[in-house]
């Protein structure tokens, strides 16, 4: 353990950057199935975003259990402690929503009465018992979540880009994909 | 839970002679069926019900069960109306569905058989199913289930009759709580 390493480990990077093409990829794909009348279709595609949100679930806490192993790199001491709290609070935040979003999902669907079943072998456990108006609220909630999330998504691309062309501090090489100079 | 419509349904009973009357609020129609291999249940929230049955005497039982096709009870709000359209229980259409019995048996223990047509969207057919009575806080409660197939009715027509999605297989199961002797 090296808690002052330049980078981050290539575990951390690869599972980063899987997280950020599942969250987009999910969020674009709910976003679009909500918007379509009931078929056969959005059954399948209501079922596979249900896959997709599981393996982002299973992604995020693999992650957090890394977090807590592997503390990251320090941040660039040019950083203000007002940025660096705010840069904190947003981690904080990213982490809990990346749990919280797929877990509202997940809540949603048993309460529905409706399972699920990854990739449609593996039964999971339901999470509350059937009640559909709880299932309308759990609704309602997923989606105002999945918003906050997307939120502060945009609001962490924003941070990472004023780093790379404002401030130049190096620090996205720190998550590159192939290490190398920075 | 919900059932607004009890009340209502009890008054339109128009008993069979010698029928027993049904506590309805402890009678239940359900079924489940698998939609993407996951299995999800549904109910008639409205039916009357006229039965008699004693089970010293099957051989003389008989049932005659209206459904109110529109009290659907599905997961969610969408799939109820989707399940009112024309291609699912075309509700406008066929607002009701009718299970009439033709005879019944007994199979030894506290089990026993009915025989009867069952009219679903139009189309009846003959069906058959396994059932138990047994006597339970001051009523005699019959339960039992059959497997029929939503396509042999029509149910899920188009599209929908796409057995990949929402299966063709339907487990039909009825609770009937039935007062007094
Ligand atoms: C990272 C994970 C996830 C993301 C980013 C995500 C994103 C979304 C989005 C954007 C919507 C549309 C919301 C709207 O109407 O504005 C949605 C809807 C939905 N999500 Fe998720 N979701 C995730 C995980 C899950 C999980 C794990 C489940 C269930 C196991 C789930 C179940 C649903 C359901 C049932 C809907 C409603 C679809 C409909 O309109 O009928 N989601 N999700």
């Amino acid at each position: 353990m090296n808690p002052h390493s330049e980078r981050y480990t290539a575990l951390q990077v690869i599972l980063h950057w899987l997280m950020a093409l599942l969250l987009v990829g999910t969020f674009a794909f709910g976003w679009y199935l909500s918007t379509l009348p009931l078929s056969p279709e959005k059954f399948r595609w209501i079922a596979w975003h249900k896959w997709a949100g599981i393996l982002a679930l299973a992604l995020g806490i693999w992650r957090l259990t890394v977090r807590f192993y592997r503390r990251p790199p320090a941040l660039p001491a040019s950083m203000s402690p007002l940025a660096v709290r705010a840069a904190h609070a947003g981690h904080v935040l990213l982490y809990l929503l990346m749990l919280a979003v797929p877990l509202s999902g997940w809540t949603m669907s048993s309460a529905y009465g409706i399972p699920v079943v990854w990739l449609g072998l593996l039964p999971l456990p339901d999470l509350v018992s059937a009640d559909p108006a709880l299932g309308e609220r759990l609704k309602s909630l997923h989606e105002t979540l999945v918003w906050l999330l997307a939120l502060l998504v945009v609001g962490h691309v924003l941070a990472a880009l004023k780093h790379q062309l404002i401030d130049r501090d190096g620090l996205m090489s720190r998550m590159r994909l192939r290490s190398g100079h920075h | 839970m919900k059932f607004p419509a009890l009340a209502a349904s009890l008054l339109m009973l128009a008993p069979l002679a010698g029928a027993q009357p049904v506590d309805l609020a402890r009678s239940q129609l359900t079924f489940t069926m698998k939609q993407m291999n996951v299995p999800v249940s549904g109910s008639f929230r409205k039916f009357s019900a006229n039965v008699d049955f004693n089970p010293q005497k099957p051989e003389a039982g008989r049932a005659d069960i209206v459904i109110d096709t529109a009290s659907i009870a599905l997961p969610t709000r969408e799939a109820e109306a989707e399940a009112r359209k024309k291609d699912w229980f075309n509700t406008a259409q066929f607002p009701q569905a009718r299970f009439t019995s033709t005879a019944m048996k007994a199979l030894g223990g506290n089990r026993y058989q009915v025989n009867g047509r069952l009219t679903l969207k139009g189309v009846t057919r003959d069906v058959t199913a396994p059932f138990t009575a047994r006597a339970e806080n001051g009523v005699t409660l019959v339960e039992g289930s059959l497997p029929i197939s939503r396509l042999a009715f029509r149910i899920g027509e188009g599209s929908w009759s796409d057995t990949g999605t929402v299966a063709d297989d339907v487990q039909l199961s009825f609770r009937m709580a039935l007062k007094g002797q």
